[in-house]
Order: C-alpha cells, then structure tokens, then sequence
C-alpha cells in the first residue's frame, strides 16, 4: 500500500475542506477503499476518516413512518432493522447479501452507494424506497433523488468536497422484495439485481417501483414498467407486460460473469417474481 | 510519511502505539505486536482467516486500516482461553476434529465465537450462512460445522 496522509475529523466542515483537496479518498468502512488501495487501483495522497464524526450513523423511524439511516451506519445494521425490514424489505435484503457478517459489521451504507458501483447491493432497495439523499459540504447543504445521484460506473452528482451524510426514505412500502442474481449463496457480486414495491388501494396498484442494478452504466428505475402497474389490479398478464418493460430499460453489458443477453432475460423474469413476491407481502 | 499514536486494547492488555496509517490491523497484529494466530489468507476480505473481534463484532482485520482500531477493543485467538482452560469453541474444534491443516481455524474460532456470544439458537443453515465468510482450503467444513453446533449446544446449556 503507498503511503498517505491521515486525518481523522470531528466535523463535517473540516472533513469537507480536505476532502475537497486533489488526491483525497473519504475512509469510511474501508472494504472497497483499503482493497483498492492494497492493490494500487486506488493511490491517494490523503485518506481522511469519517469515522470520528457525530451523528453520521444509526436509523431512525419518525411518527409517519419515514426512516433515515445515516451514512456511515453499518450494512449489518441497515439488515437487521426492524423498521427497515417491515417498511422497506428490498432494502434489508439488498444489504444482507453483501459480503460476509464480518464483511457487514465494516461496511457502511453510505459507501455502498459513493462507491457507486451499478452492482451495489444496497442501490435497488433505496431506488424502490425513493430515497432522498442528502450530501453535505463546505459550501452548505443540498438533497438529490437517489435516481439522479449516478453518472456512470464509480461516477456520481458528488461535487470535490461534497459528503453524503444520510440517507431519507419518505415512502414506506407495504410490500417489497429484493434477488440477487448470483452463482453463490454468500460472497458474491451480482450478476444482476431487481427490487420491486408495491403499494395497494381497494385490490388495485396505487404505486409501484422497479429498481435494477448491474444492467446498465447506472443503477436505474424502471419506470415505464412502474407506470404500466400504476391504477391496475395485478394479473399475471400485467406483471409480465411489466417485465418486458423493464427488461427494454436496460443496457446491459457482457463480461465474466454472464452475457448481455442472459442478463436482459432475467430482468424480465426477475422483475415479474420480485412483484409477485411485493405483492404478496402487502 | 507520520507515525499515528494509537492505543489498542488487544485480548485485554493496552499497547500504546506508533504506527504508520497504511498498517492495517492484521498487520500490527502479527508484526507490531506480534500476536501470529491471526492469519493472513487472501487479504481482499475473501477468506475470513483474519478474522477478529472490535468490539464485540467478527471483522476481517485485513481490511480494517490499524490506526482506526485506536480505542478499541479487540480480541484474537490468543485471547480465548482462561487460566490454561481452553475457551468452549476450542475444544470443540478438537473434540470433532474441526481443523486440518489449521490455518483457517482461528479465523472460524473467532467469526464462531461472535456468532454464538450473538445468538446460539441459530439452527445449522442458519450458522451456515453466517460462516459463508469464512473458507477452508482443506474443505474440512463438515467437522468445522459439528465443532460449532457443539460449542453453541454447550453456551446454550450453560447460561
């Protein structure tokens, strides 16, 4: 590992202004960023902890159900809530496939998402939960949709000094669902990964959201298809429309781990299970 | 570049420190300190043999940077047994044969030992799954699993 500069701030202004210097890496869990930097793909100059910063972890719910967790909160943590696993199941589940338990008590949520990378396992959750995103820096404060946060693979809105700091989830689900399309049951990266949620009034869908990760240089929403769902009562026919729509919204690659080809395919059937499964969490 | 004072309070005992911030906790572990059980394997995080316990919690320590263990505690293989007496998950690695060539034992010793202190009600696929961090070269997961299932019927016994 090459040599580098510590810091280790108590404030967000202080870790925003070295952060805004050239050369400067955020530490928060260390899982992607200390594998980086033991391989030389990441060579920082400055390395500046967030750990020692207040008020930047833990999960609260308010009165109408709204959660916001904090970015450097613990993956494992995000998987074990219990307001998270009722109102926002996809999300539970995406954070529960990272890595290993030992993996998950480091990892944080915020860097799941900065290290934006489209296979992130936390990003399908938090597109179905809508959640906003609130970035922090030296020049002040300002929230973005968590749709528009992602440019390209390891690309994000983040502006030099700009720190995630938490983030919201206004809309509760009363029924969601995550798969990780995988070769292991553990340990692995998804080949591709599909939330759905779903909210119901009187037997039709009052709101449905698609979000899918690792089919496209973004994680995106797949919103036509949510707007077919939208006003319909639910029938196999619809829920499959719905997968070929959201299978058309994808730009896939090949690589090592499956081929364009496969990848659209299981869109369209990964989208249609993870919405029958939402809807019979309702 | 600067050394960083770090204090660490490792198996119970204080080491007051200067490290350089590249130094992760696995490296001081074994060459600062010189506690050798924790194993260095894959060092990406794949492999689970350097795993110990921050506070409470089974991390990969190949991927904790030292200077951020500052404060905590932190326990290892040498920290487990007692006054000579082998600590429950120990014995039961030797009483089932759970361990081969033995290098990724203390890294299953430990991510056990927080599984069980957390819940040892787990049923086997759960515990399982919950070890999926952890990789033995000699595939010996099948005594690995009886040693773990036998050292939780014994905590959930005794407490």
């Amino acid at each position: 590992m090459k040599s580098f500069e510590f810091f280790e701030p108590t404030t967000l202004a202080e870790a925003s202004s070295l952060f805004a210097q050239k050369h400067a890496q955020l530490l928060a869990g260390g899982t992607d960023l200390v594998i980086g930097m033991k391989a030389y793909t990441e060579t920082p100059e400055t390395v500046i902890s967030l750990q020692k910063i207040p008020g930047l972890d833990g999960i609260t719910t308010d009165n109408d159900k709204s959660i916001s967790i904090g970015a450097m909160t613990k993956v494992r943590q995000v998987e074990l809530s219990e307001d998270i696993q009722q109102y926002h199941t996809a999300l539970a589940e995406g954070a529960s496939e990272i890595g290993s338990i030992q993996i998950r008590n480091l990892a944080t949520i915020g860097g799941n998402i900065a290290h934006a990378s489209p296979a992130a396992d936390t990003v399908a959750g938090l597109l179905v939960a809508d959640a906003q995103v609130d970035i922090a820096s030296a020049d002040g404060e300002r929230s973005v949709p968590i749709n528009e946060l992602f440019t390209g693979p390891g690309q994000t809105v983040l502006k030099p000094g700009e720190i995630i700091t938490q983030f919201r989830l206004l809309h509760p689900a009363s029924g969601s669902h995550y798969i990780k399309h995988k070769i292991r049951e553990v340990m692995d990266l998804a080949f591709i990964g599909v939330a759905s949620a779903v909210n119901m009034q009187n037997g039709v869908i009052k709101e449905a959201r698609i979000g899918l990760a690792a089919v496209a240089p973004t994680p995106i929403r797949a919103t036509e298809a949510e707007n077919l769902l939208s006003g319909k009562t639910p029938t196999p026919e619809l829920l499959a429309q719905a997968g070929e729509a959201a299978a058309a919204a994808t730009s896939p690659i090949s690589d090592l781990r499956c081929s364009a080809e496969h990848r659209k395919e299981m869109v369209d059937v990964l989208t249609r299970r993870t919405l029958q499964n939402a809807l019979d969490r309702v | 570049m600067a050394k960083h004072p770090v204090s660490l309070k490792v198996n119970g005992d204080e080491h007051d420190l200067l490290i350089e911030p590249r130094k992760t906790l696995l490296a001081v572990l074994r060459d600062t300190i010189g506690l050798t059980g924790t194993k260095e394997g894959c060092s990406t995080g794949d492999c689970g043999a350097c795993t110990v316990i921050v506070d409470g919690k089974a991390v990969t320590s190949c991927m904790v940077l030292g200077v951020t263990a500052s404060g905590k505690e932190i326990t290892t293989i040498e920290g487990l047994a007692s006054d000579g007496e082998l600590h429950p998950i120990q014995q039961a690695f030797i009483d089932t044969g759970g361990y081969q060539c033995g290098f990724c034992t203390p890294g299953f010793i430990m991510a056990s030992k927080a599984l069980v202190d957390e819940n040892p009600d787990r049923t086997e696929e759960e515990f399982r799954f919950a070890l999926g961090g952890n990789i033995c070269r000699c595939t010996g997961y099948t005594k690995i699993l009886e040693a773990v299932l036998q050292a939780a019927e014994e905590i959930r016994t005794n407490s």
